[in-house]
């Protein structure tokens, strides 16, 4: 038939003028989402998996603690180790460590400090009611047991 | 004139694109999505050494005791355990319990929802489970040597229950309860709803100082 013969005069090509700025909109989407992040994590991390999680509300006044088998275990050991910052800390150094983060508070907010414990799944009890009792001793007595969403059956 | 022959000043955006997408990539590979969840406890305060510890005047069938020991294994009201997940139905028993409920559990009872008035009928007013939901208390201990995997799951279990129960109480499921937004009016009313007169109440013992 003559209409599938007929050659159409509409050209085929794409606009692509407004390419770049979808692809910017998507950069300043990504540049503003980022968080670099600021700690080297010295021990491993894998998190244990429950389903009952909260959100942290207030980013700001949580400090994060690490605990695991470091991950250069031929200069530190197979010992599970306790990280503040970016260093290695003995469990009597954590009392300082939550004071220093307590100072970086407003003094209204300072009893609400969250400590966020990054705890891996190979580690035992041991270290971390250690850790606790460092932290009731510290008057840091909302601690968070960061862990990764199961899938709920 | 010789103003007339100069090029136009442009410069060429034919690669913006590329140039663009490089970055994106580059920002797309870095971006960690931050996880910030966890379960939250709220830890005892610490011991006055001027005073004695506090003695337990509880009944003991108010205290629902979770025992872990080094080879992970479960000692649930003294008896053992192997699956972790049946956990959640136990102490959801334990609590809505309603053994001998006092005034505060009598109110309590009858604020609950037709559906759970028919579950304490049926599976509680056990003679070994709490009085009422105000009395009732879960205590875990673990070993030093328990591992934390064991112990989040545990917590989760012991969590999920209450959690089950608070969000019963206003009509929603466990996880739509956790999602519940205090900071909007409407839904902090249902959250102090769903708590009222059943607090959390999750001792975790102070593990043996001695694990040999």
């Amino acid at each position: 038939m003559a209409k599938f013969g007929k050659k159409s005069n509409t050209s085929q090509d794409i606009p692509t003028a407004a390419l770049p700025d979808i692809i910017f909109m998507l950069l300043f989407f990504f540049m503003v989402t980022t968080v670099l992040r600021e700690t080297d994590i010295l021990v491993k991390q894998k998190l244990p998996k429950a389903v009952q999680l909260t959100k942290l509300e207030r980013k700001s006044l949580v400090s994060y603690i690490y605990i695991g088998e470091p991950k250069q275990s031929s200069i530190f050991g197979k010992e599970p180790k306790i990280q503040v910052n970016d260093v290695f800390v003995e469990v009597n150094e954590i009392i300082q460590f939550v004071n220093q983060e307590k100072d970086k508070l407003n003094e209204a907010e300072r009893d609400q400090i969250t400590m966020s414990m990054k705890v891996d799944v190979e580690s035992k009890m041991g270290i971390v009611s250690d850790v606790q009792q460092e932290l009731r001793e510290a008057n840091a007595r909302k601690i968070l047991y960061s862990s990764v969403q199961a899938i709920d059956i | 004139m010789a103003r007339k022959n100069r090029p136009t000043a442009e410069i060429p955006n034919g690669s913006m694109a590329d140039i663009a997408f490089l970055l994106l990539i580059f920002f797309l590979v870095t971006t960690t999505i931050a996880n910030d969840k966890g379960i939250a406890m709220l830890l005892p305060p610490k011991p006055d050494p001027n005073e004695p510890p506090p003695e337990v005047t509880k009944n003991d069938r108010n205290i629902f005791k979770i025992l872990a020991n080094s080879q992970d294994k479960l000692l649930v009201e003294d008896e053992p355990l192997s699956d972790v997940t049946e956990l959640r139905e136990m102490v959801k028993n334990f609590i809505l319990n309603f053994g001998s409920p006092g005034e505060e559990g009598v109110e309590i009872y009858n604020s609950l929802p037709s559906s759970m008035k028919t579950y304490v009928s049926s599976f509680g007013r056990k003679v070994d489970y709490s009085d009422d939901p105000t009395e009732a208390v879960v205590s875990f201990k673990a070993d030093r040597g328990t591992s934390y995997d064991l112990f989040v799951q545990v917590l989760d279990q012991v969590n999920a229950a209450y959690n089950d129960i608070y969000g019963e109480r206003v009509g929603l499921s466990a996880s739509e309860f956790l999602q519940l937004d205090r900071d909007d009016p409407i839904q902090e009313k249902k959250y102090l709803e769903a708590r009222n007169g059943i607090p959390r109440a999750i001792s975790i013992a102070e593990p043996n100082k001695i694990a040999k």
